[in-house]
């Protein structure tokens, strides 16, 4: 199997995966602000899944388009890290799962401006931009939540130590995250990490929450191996394609 | 990426100017009466999206577009818009390319587009992108399009397209959009 390949659908899955859920909002959100902003960041994901997907297709040789791919998997070959399939919960569950995703991909994209493979370099500096302002939002929120009404503040505190153990994924190096270091396509992730960890602490203390501690993992869904929540999601986002096969807007 | 016959399915009378100078002016004509489908007091030139009209060696017009955001609904109604404005133009075979280096940038908006902009009650956006590194701290004041008071707040991020904030002004109470930097 081609390693590009396999890189280049975890980062596209995540996009797809939380851009999925967020588009649950839609119609939901606590005001048309939310709303709007929700969808909008779902928007900006969905249109990143599209970019590497069509690229993943085009790594893979097998004439598969976007929409196959995104479309017409089964549960075990997407390989999002598990934190994107986590269910939306209330408004202040999604906000921290946003902030922790966002806070990931800008920290990682930065870096890869300077990818060796040029679809990947000019794909992050285009993304990077876009990524700053969904963290703006995303951790602008989490700071008037956190530090707002009680409520408020056990809520997201309560969803931060549900959530935390799920960030230890994103930055469990494997051989295939080693691999695209070697050959300069991606930062290491213990650079991303670090700089994550330094950017979260900020939002985290002005937000007045407690960083829960990092704990050993055993989720593997950079390698296709998922929780119960992506069945669901994949029921909803592949019906369409499923039961017209081919369906074109 | 797609390839078009300016000629097909019409009469085979071929209008197509051989001068390739004539070609490009005339493309470029044609790009710029085509609006911006969310904000139709733009063209697509006056935003910058166009990074390019060239004729390559085997003839065809080689156009280069860039979308503003990655997940922008209005790229696909763009690039459908662009096809049949060089098809009614006549200026023979083109192919349109979507371009993402460098990364369209807001800096790119003309100084013509930042003036509709501004007709058209929408903030223009602040120049210089290069400093966007500070966007998740600073928060600039944003000058009401009405009342030009600089006492306006941030409603939110995201406005009614990915490309807008909405904000609103303390003096005179009336919302705005404002054009992200990016």
């Amino acid at each position: 199997m081609n390693e590009l390949f396999r890189y280049v659908l975890r980062l596209g899955d995540l996009s797809l995966i939380l851009g999925q859920r967020l588009g649950e909002w839609v119609g939901h959100a606590p005001a048309l602000e939310e709303d709007l902003g929700l969808a909008n960041i779902a928007l900006d994901l969905v249109g990143q899944a599209r970019l590497l997907l069509t690229y993943a297709g085009e790594l893979e040789g097998r004439g598969r388009s976007e929409d196959d791919i995104a479309f017409l998997r089964e549960h075990g070959e997407y390989l999002n890290a598990i934190l994107a399939e986590q269910p939306n919960g209330d408004f202040g569950q999604s906000i921290v799962r946003q902030v922790l995703i966002d806070a990931f991909q800008l920290e990682l994209y930065e870096r890869m401006t300077s990818s060796t493979d040029e679809r990947l370099a000019a794909f992050a500096a285009k993304s990077v931009k876009e990524v700053r302002y969904h963290l703006r939002y995303s951790g602008g929120w989490l700071v008037r939540l956190g530090d707002g009404t009680e409520e408020s503040h056990a809520r997201v505190q309560s969803a931060l130590d549900r959530l935390w153990p799920y960030t230890v994924e994103l930055f469990a190096e494997d051989d295939l995250d080693r691999l695209m270091a070697d050959r300069g396509v991606a930062p290491r992730l213990s650079e991303v990490q670090a700089a994550w960890s330094a950017r979260i602490d900020e939002i985290l203390t002005a937000a007045t929450l407690s960083r829960p501690k990092d704990r050993p993992h055993s989720w593997h869904g950079k390698r296709g191996q998922h929780s119960e929540h992506l069945g669901y999601i994949l029921a909803e986002m592949q019906h369409l394609q499923r039961a017209y096969p081919g369906a074109r807007w | 990426m797609s390839s078009h016959q300016a000629t097909a399915g019409h009469a085979p009378v071929d209008r197509t100017p051989v001068d390739p100078e004539r070609r490009v002016s005339l493309a470029w004509e044609a790009l710029a009466s085509v609006d911006d489908p969310e904000l139709p007091a733009l063209s697509i030139v006056d935003l910058g999206l166009i990074r390019g009209v060239e004729p390559r060696p085997d003839g065809t017009l080689d156009i280069a577009l860039s979308p503003t955001y990655v997940g922008c609904p209005a790229t696909d109604v763009i690039r459908r818009d662009v096809e049949r404005a060089l098809e009614n133009a006549g200026v023979g075979r083109f192919a349109v390319r979507q371009v993402l280096s460098p990364p369209w940038s807001s800096d790119w908006i003309s100084a013509a587009g930042r003036r509709k902009l501004e007709n058209y009650g929408i903030v223009p956006p602040e120049r210089a992108a290069s400093s966007m590194r500070d966007v998740l701290r600073t928060n600039r004041p944003v000058s009401c399009p009405r009342c030009q008071s600089p006492d306006t707040e941030t409603l939110s991020e995201f406005g009614s397209t990915p490309c807008k904030a909405l904000h609103r002004c303390r003096a005179c109470l009336e919302p705005f959009e404002y054009f992200k930097c990016i």
